[in-house]
């Protein structure tokens, strides 16, 4: 049970994809133009997250190494046919707005990212839960960045008009284009980081990562764990 | 023993008196013909918006400044020019919070968070023009009535087929940005600016005759006929004069080499010339300088003269 909730604070705070990993930017910058295409997104790139987390723990042990890219990829890309379709019936209007980019998911670099650092060295009950971590923490950025980047470029909120926001202000459309999502992006990770958000950048010891994970002695840091354990590994081959 | 005692330093022995302020300073005298034409050509308002330009600049910078605990550079006049280059670049009917937001974009995000004076990538007072129009398109091409007439601009008109008053487009008398209207106060700016060295001829000239080369080269390849006057009028009309002149030749964000600074221009002239005769709107200056801007870098780096070095000296 510790672990489940580990995973889900990891997801969601600690390794953020969105502010924290800055995994899979390129949903992020294109489809968060208004809060439910983020919610839409966010959502079914959970879906696939969680189910493809899930299969590849329970394979983990028959996947042979020199392999395993192109097994993970059939996987997802199974995984994200159901949602397409699925999507395709029943939300068709969500479908023609989010276009290209369901199938794109397939490449969604959070997928991978999850499938190989976590999913196929982890039983399936956790990497159930890091997927579900990581798919509602990609959904809140995704959502937090859609909901700006609508309110400014659209003078909306989830679609609806605000009486008294909507009459008395001019849209500024650079918002609801791509530029927007590079601004509203910036200035929520800098936010982020400037109220020291918990998570695997932000230490309380104003350990900041510099991405060095060779020369790095935080102990406490599951990448730089992973790293190590990989180093010894490749080492005892030798 | 004291007789014999030498200063001895580093080279550079001989220094020019020429300092930021007073460089910013030339610049900002160099701009006051176009900007008191501009005033006299669309009222007190466009003095308005002049004002509110430059104190939304200063005023971004000594904010950001405090707020981060960094040394005040206000001094230096450069928030003074973005400002007022800013101002070049607006219709006087914009509203008043419209400046603002400009100016805090100007300052805030295009030079202070990379790294103030020098570190900005692309001119701050064009990135925020480009940031107002694709924003408040339709409050940034609203342009004022000029003598009681209310017309397009020479430029759109002749996007559209039309012709334009020749010399009406040279004093300035015609809609427009503020300080862009007028053909003849900025070149005066020019003049000042060469008579002090402050700028080089080499980019604006090369913006302007390559321009009107591709201009030409275009229109033709589209079919139609390419006559002197039509050049004449792209040439005056528009922002390209007033940003050959002030715009392209920032020192941060052009190249410093004397081959780059031609290689730069005829980039920008080829940028206008393509988005003027194949874009869908009648401008596209501002455009074309802050595209070449992020070009700078590696043009320098291409022209850069290597010093001889034996090849002695390699080895050991």
């Amino acid at each position: 049970m510790k672990n489940i909730t580990e995973r889900l604070y990891n997801g969601l705070f600690k390794e953020n994809p969105t502010f924290v990993l800055m995994l899979g930017m390129c949903p992020t910058l294109a489809v968060t133009s208004s809060a439910l295409n983020g919610i839409g997104m966010g959502l079914s790139t959970t879906a696939v997250l969680i189910m493809s987390n899930l299969m590849i723990s329970l394979l983990r042990n028959f996947i042979p190494q020199k392999v395993r890219m192109p097994a993970y990829i059939v996987i997802v890309a199974s995984f994200v046919t159901v949602v397409q379709l699925l999507m395709q019936a029943y939300v068709r209007s969500l479908y023609d707005t989010l276009g290209i980019y369901i199938p794109l998911i397939v490449v969604n670099c959070i997928i991978l990212g999850r499938a190989e650092s976590y999913a196929s060295k982890n039983p399936p009950l956790s990497s159930l839960f890091d997927g579900l971590g990581m798919g509602l923490g990609f959904t809140i950025g995704l959502t937090l960045i859609g909901i700006f980047r609508e309110l400014l470029g659209s003078g909306t909120f989830l679609g609806m008009n605000i009486p008294v926001f909507t009459d008395n202000f001019t849209t500024v459309s650079i918002m609801v284009l791509a530029p927007g999502a590079f601004f509203v992006l910036a200035c929520l990770t800098a936010l982020q980081s400037k109220f020291k958000a918990p998570s695997a950048t932000n230490r309380k010891n104003g350990f900041a990562c510099s991405g060095n994970c060779h020369s790095c002695k935080d102990s406490g840091c599951s990448i730089q764990k992973s790293f190590q354990s990989d180093l010894t590994e490749k080492e005892a081959a030798k | 023993m004291s007789d014999n005692l030498y200063t001895v330093s580093m080279a550079p022995h001989i220094r020019s008196n020429a300092s930021t302020a007073s460089i910013m300073l030339d610049v900002a005298i160099a701009l006051i013909p176009s900007l008191v034409f501009g005033i006299y050509n669309f009222g007190l308002r466009a003095l308005a918006i002049i004002l509110i330009c430059v104190v939304s600049c200063i005023a971004s910078e000594y904010l950001y400044e405090k707020l981060m605990k960094k040394p005040v550079t206000v001094g230096d006049c450069s928030a003074l020019v973005t400002g007022l280059i800013l101002a070049v670049n607006l219709p006087s009917t914009v509203p008043f919070w419209l400046p603002v937001i400009g100016g805090a974009f100007a300052i805030i995000v295009v030079k202070m968070l990379f790294g103030g004076l020098g570190q900005n990538f692309m001119n701050p007072a064009l990135a925020a023009r480009c940031f107002l129009l694709i924003s408040f398109a339709s409050l940034m091409t609203n342009f004022p009535v000029v003598d009681g007439v209310s017309s397009a601009t020479p430029l759109t008109s002749l996007k559209s087929g039309g012709s334009a008053d020749l010399l009406k487009m040279f004093l300035g008398t015609h809609s427009g940005c503020i300080g862009e209207t007028s053909a003849a106060a900025i070149l005066i700016g020019a003049g000042y600016l060469l008579f002090r060295k402050v700028i080089s001829i080499k980019i604006p000239l090369s913006v302007v005759l390559s321009s009107a080369a591709f201009i030409a080269l275009f229109s033709a390849l589209n079919g139609s006929t390419v006559t002197v006057p039509h050049l004449l009028a792209q040439i005056c009309g528009g922002g390209l004069l007033s940003g050959a002149v002030f715009m392209a030749t920032d020192y941060v964000s052009s190249p410093a080499t004397a081959p780059g600074k031609i290689i730069f221009g005829i980039l920008i002239g080829f940028l206008t010339a393509l988005f003027r005769i194949y874009g869908g709107s009648a401008e596209g200056v501002s455009y074309a300088i802050i595209l070449a801007n992020l070009t700078t870098p590696l043009i320098e780096k291409l022209t850069l003269k290597k010093i001889p070095v034996k090849k002695e000296a390699l080895e050991s």
